[in-house]
């Protein structure tokens, strides 16, 4: 990406240049074969798999069977990709209005203790997620203190999993739009002030649209895990409340009905890029509009 | 001034909110791990050591019965939480290593390359992080079921085939983290030392390699991490074998024993100097390659390829 930009600009002086350090295509074979059997061999093995035949139990026939496509769209498992999608876009913006303020106080009012705050925000990423979980429902037990003396009580409910999705993918978002702002050139915002602006329209017209792309990334970083999770609706939500990938994992464990978790997963796959394809449509078009 | 002062101190109230929503469940797991049996399991036990009793006599565990230390022996000698975890260091370490050998090579080419080779190579790339894992995973276990059936030297279900799968994201992972600090460095010290007579490789190990090492370094240390807390692609591939998260899970499952809240409390303390590692490392490489004193986060956010 880089290269491109600066290839133009020093094309002149690119050719009395005596060395122009190169290393071989070739090196990037080992990882091209590696993906086209291990990345592309499963995915394209899943798409026969979703147009296949249910024989018997735990047994298929091949073929081009769309049967299992026409299943999904029935509406108790539309209702399930809505949820899942839904869930993951409040959780998503959830985590924008809980990690967006974090970020935007390490980079504007820390100096000495940038890095320390940036550490406390990692250090919870690095800690097993199911422990954190775990712990998560220890505090939102129905018997726990939090339902006994504030009378929130709010276990296996969707509002359970809301938590603990913001809650494990906040540092995710934080760290790119941290990134962002401390790109961002803080004079813009006091010529903005200078001008008569007030620091909630600087705010607004200045830092947010400059930060943008980082919120679009971040954003992206949190929705696309958030709606392909799985641990968070079955410990959390206690199996109530149940995810698409939830769905998908029982097709292979308990019910045995691969063709059908093969097709829950391409159109997932589908979904979630449509989802994001919208997302980013909308999100440039924003951008433009700001410029 | 006044108004500006009241911003600040809104922010830093809010900081101090999330922080202690970020770090009260750690604070949970890490006080668990001394958490006592409940006084009837007590009543009921006549052995010496209380974290002797058995993890379904426990009664109630998610309220605090009192303070006791024996649950950190108690989880280093536990006969199934200790080969999980053996299982998992050793998946990680060699999907970290396996990873960022195949990562190095491919950013190295990829960083200085046409685009028509990069383009579909970064789409595959992409990809490879897009794609919800619980579809990775289910995929995956329909491949290793059928591969043997044609290649008869491929290993069933079990610890190989975790690995096999886990190496696809991480090798995109280390990809993007490397060829972030390649193509942020430039290539003039390379020309340098070509101009002055040192030949392609020894101008690769000389120079690049030492200058790449801090971002090869994170890139290892983040795909360790990545696949030792990995659950989801394990869980459908492992066959018989267990991974210290597929133990968890089936722990947090049936209820935990506050041995499995000492053994993380362990791990939280190896990990925190694990980062504390990997800051200086990256601070260092901060300072050696002079680059524009501007954001100190940058090491970080584009080690996890996200600058």
């Amino acid at each position: 990406m880089v290269g491109d930009t600066k290839t133009l600009p020093e094309g002149r002086t690119r050719k009395r240049r005596s060395f122009h350090p190169r290393y071989p295509a070739v090196l990037t074979s080992p990882s091209l074969i590696y993906y086209a059997i291990f990345f592309l061999g499963p995915l394209a093995i899943l798409v026969s798999f979703s147009l296949a035949t249910q024989t018997g139990f735990n047994a298929i026939s091949y073929g081009f069977d769309t049967s299992q496509y026409h299943l999904i769209l029935q509406s108790l498992w539309l209702k399930i990709f809505e949820r899942t999608l839904v869930m993951a876009a409040a959780g998503s913006i959830l985590t924008i209005i809980v990690g967006y303020p974090i970020a935007y106080w390490m980079a504007r009012h820390l100096s000495t203790y940038k890095m320390l705050a940036l550490m406390l925000v990692l250090v919870p990423f690095w800690t097993s997620f199911l422990i954190r979980t775990y712990s998560l429902k220890i505090i939102l037990d129905s018997n726990g203190y939090l339902a006994r003396y504030l009378g929130i009580n709010i276990m296996y409910t969707k509002y359970a999993i809301g938590v603990g999705l913001v809650y494990n993918y906040l540092p995710l978002f934080i760290i790119p739009v941290f990134a962002s702002l401390e790109r961002m050139d803080w004079s813009l915002v006091e010529a903005a002030e200078d001008l008569g602006s007030n620091a909630f329209s600087a705010f607004r017209q200045v830092t947010f649209r400059l930060t943008l792309p980082g919120i679009v990334t971040g954003a992206l970083l949190v929705f696309i895990p958030m709606s392909g999770e799985y641990i968070i609706p079955d410990i959390l939500g206690g199996g109530k409340y149940e995810f698409v990938g939830n769905v998908i994992g029982d097709q292979f464990t308990s019910a045995q009905n691969q063709p059908f978790g093969s097709a829950l997963s391409i159109g997932l796959m589908v979904a979630l890029s449509a989802f994001v394809a919208v997302y980013i449509l909308l999100a440039t078009k924003e951008e433009r509009f700001g410029a | 001034m006044r108004k500006l002062l009241s911003a600040k101190h809104g922010f830093t109230a809010w900081a101090v909110c999330v922080f202690v929503f970020l770090y009260l469940p750690i604070a949970v797991m890490v006080l668990f791990a001394f958490n006592k049996p409940t006084a009837s399991a007590l009543a009921g036990f006549h052995g010496s050591n209380v974290c002797d009793i058995p993890p379904t006599q426990l009664g109630n565990m998610t309220v605090w019965n009192g303070f006791t230390t024996c649950w950190f022996s108690a989880g280093l000698h536990d006969p199934t939480y200790i080969p999980a975890i053996v299982t998992s260091l050793k998946i990680a370490a060699a999907a970290a290593i396996i990873a960022t050998v195949l990562g190095l090579c491919a950013a190295l080419a990829l960083a200085r390359m046409n685009s028509w080779v990069r383009v579909p190579f970064d789409a595959i790339v992409y990809l490879t992080l897009v794609v919800p894992e619980i579809v990775i995973a289910v995929a995956s276990l329909i491949f290793f079921v059928q591969l043997p059936r044609y290649v008869p030297f491929f290993p069933p279900l079990g610890g190989w085939t975790i690995l096999l799968g886990q190496i696809v994201f991480n090798a995109s992972l280390t990809m993007l983290v490397i060829r972030a600090r390649f193509v942020g460095m430039g290539d003039m010290l390379e020309e340098a030392g070509y101009d002055l007579g040192s030949g392609r490789l020894s101008t690769f190990r000389q120079i690049t390699l030492p200058r790449l090492m801090p971002a090869i370094v994170a890139a290892t240390l983040l795909s360790f991490t990545f696949s030792f807390d990995d659950y989801v692609l394990p869980a459908f591939t492992n066959g018989t074998t267990n991974t210290w998260p597929i133990v968890l899970f089936s722990a947090v499952r049936f209820g935990i024993t506050p041995a499995v809240n000492a053994l993380a409390t362990i791990m939280l303390s190896v990990t925190i100097v694990v980062i504390v590692i990997t800051g200086l490392v990256l601070r260092r490489s901060r300072a050696t390659t002079a680059a524009p004193a501007q954001e100190p986060a940058k090491g970080l956010g584009a080690s996890l390829g996200l600058g």
